[in-house]
């Protein structure tokens, strides 16, 4: 009996599995369909054909590699800037007795929980504004701007939990807070940065709502706004956007399996607090 | 002699270092230009008619009174709240469902996790490309209908003014179910296991401890992907705009979409602020919730 159930939790929970994965597996074997053989088959047959020109298309003709220079150019700097400052905010707020502490932070917090519609149009106009529409540089800031609320909020968690006799023994020691910043603090927020690390790169890098407001022209894009223009581009070629859906996800999905236990940590990290 | 120093860096509040203040200071000021500024921007910006070349006209709540007899705008938010109770509603019931099934550490259990969570990973552009392969017209929907026999259903899904909706909520879906299993698994797992061994000891069913232990532990949980999801749905608009722009005819308009439409592409920027307003009202309550949780949590 009891083993008739293991049998039975196993084959329903593969089917499920399966049932989930079955569409990514299915796109992945379009993208290596040749043109002639979805046309005559369509897209709902098993593949007659196997070809690698699909890629070659969509990374040369559609410039994907362009795309995903500048989705990396956007990502790296975003990143690593929001975390930095945000970790810097979350030091000051979290060890030290600063005045309206507790305001700044939540007034922090707020600002990430507003939805970025209502600072769509002035962001859009202020960017103009100072000259930098159209700019990756735009982009960066409009990242590292609206996300810091969050990573601020979350590294204070974890940097006022930290016992203070660490920073007691560092203070008799003779550094200033600079360095117990940078060689108590971080150190020992480094579990927490990493899944926050993990977390940010793949919101900023499949980000569509901020590049197609402050972006303009195609060869700027990242890969993510990018792939729509692909549907435009070769339209009803769906192996070929297939081929393009496929070099797109490809890096987040390289950053999940390297921080696999960090992203899910981060994920979590609301949810048990 | 040091050692007094450190306390009264606590007990002298005021006094603290400036390369501290600078600390705090640098970031605010840089979410403040990104977001707080821009914010108020959009509030007074909802109270004007704008075309983006002229001076804004201050109209006071002529655009919230225009939105009243705006049949767009409604459809807008009758499908902003369809998408609230079928996104929001069956993602935490499968996510739950699907955390209790495998919150139990055995073998293959890391495989189904895995496997699930795998969407969640993909933006929403690439979750929208997927999908939109698969209700292509003899994509692999429509060969599996005609397979089992029910090729009368078959449908232009995402052209069909009936279907358009529901056919991207299931791409959401199928991402964000993933999603809310995780934090219900985290959560599962701070659950004290002697609570479940009391319960059995009192003969209850793996119902009534599921019922009466396990969901009144999770209450913590609860909060935040309650927050999560009404966040996420009254963001939602990569995939919209991914599968089919809010068409055909607005039928999967949903007021995000509707906001940026408005916004870039009849330019009515003052109309589409005063909708942006009204998302923001909607989320307000679970903003303020969750800002209250963290103040809670604060003191």
């Amino acid at each position: 009996m009891n083993r008739l159930k293991t049998v039975g939790y196993h084959v329903s929970m593969g089917l499920v599995s399966f049932l989930w994965i079955a569409p990514i597996l299915w796109v992945i074997v379009i993208s290596f369909r040749s043109f002639d053989d979805v046309a005559a088959n369509g897209l709902g047959s098993l593949p007659h054909s196997f070809t690698l020109s699909t890629y070659k298309q969509a990374w040369e003709d559609a410039d994907e590699f362009r795309a995903l220079i500048n989705s990396l150019l956007v990502t790296i700097p975003a990143v690593l800037l929001s975390l930095g400052l945000a970790s810097m905010a979350a030091y000051g707020l979290a060890r030290y007795n600063i005045p309206f502490r507790r305001t700044v932070l939540l007034l922090m917090l707020m600002g990430n929980l507003l939805p970025p519609q209502i600072l769509l149009i002035p962001i859009s106009r202020f960017v103009e504004l100072i000259g930098y529409y159209d700019t990756l540089i735009a982009l960066i800031a409009v990242h590292v701007g609206f996300g810091l609320g969050f990573y601020t909020f979350v590294l204070h968690g974890f940097m006022r939990d930290l016992p203070r006799e660490i920073q007691e023994a560092a203070t008799i020691d003779g550094a200033g807070p600079g360095k117990i910043y940078a060689s108590v603090i971080l150190p020992l927020t480094r579990p927490a940065m990493a899944a926050l690390g993990a977390l940010s790169f793949t919101w900023i890098f499949n980000d569509l709502l901020w590049s197609i407001t402050v972006i303009r022209s195609g060869e700027k894009m990242p890969v993510t706004p990018a792939l729509l223009g692909l549907q435009g581009l070769f339209v009803s070629s769906w192996n070929v956007i297939a081929a393009g859906t496929v070099i797109a996800a490809v890096p987040t999905v390289a950053v999940f399996l390297r921080f696999q236990k960090h992203f899910v940590g981060g994920l979590a990290i609301g949810a048990v607090k | 002699m040091t050692s007094t120093a450190a306390s009264t860096v606590t007990r002298r509040p005021w006094k603290v270092s400036p390369l501290i203040l600078v600390f705090v200071f640098v970031p605010f000021v840089v979410e403040a230009v990104w977001v707080f500024w821009p914010a108020l921007q959009g509030f007074w910006l909802a109270l004007t008619r704008w075309d983006g070349l002229s001076a804004p006209t201050f109209v006071g709540l002529g655009n919230f009174r225009d939105m009243v007899s705006d049949p767009i705008f409604r459809t807008a938010l009758k499908n902003t709240a369809i998408w609230l109770v079928l996104f929001g509603g069956l993602s935490v019931a499968g996510g739950f469902g699907m955390a209790l099934l495998l919150q139990r550490e055995r073998r293959g259990v890391g495989i189904y996790r895995a496997a699930l969570f795998t969407p969640v990973v993909f933006s929403l552009v690439v979750t929208a490309l997927i999908w939109r392969v698969f209700y292509q017209p003899d994509g692999l929907v429509d060969s599996i209908l005609r397979g089992v026999g029910l090729g009368d259903f078959i449908r232009p899904w995402l052209a069909d003014p009936d279907t358009a909706l529901y056919a991207v909520i299931l791409p959401a879906l199928w991402r964000q179910i993933g999603y809310v299993m995780v934090l219900y698994l985290a959560g599962l797992k701070a659950v004290d296991p002697a609570l479940y061994e009391a319960a059995k000891m009192d003969h209850a069913s793996a119902w009534q401890r599921t019922l009466y232990v396990t969901i009144p532990q999770l209450k913590g949980v609860n909060a935040v992907v309650l927050s999560v999801i009404v966040i996420d749905s009254l963001r939602s608009f990569d995939i919209v705009w991914s599968m089919t722009k809010g068409g055909p005819y607005h039928s999967s308009e949903l007021l995000s979409t509707y906001m940026y439409s408005t916004a870039f592409q009849s330019t009515q920027l003052g109309y589409a602020s005063a909708i942006a307003v009204v998302i923001f009202f909607l989320a307000l309550a679970v903003i303020l919730g969750y800002l209250i949780r963290a103040f809670k949590e604060e003191s």
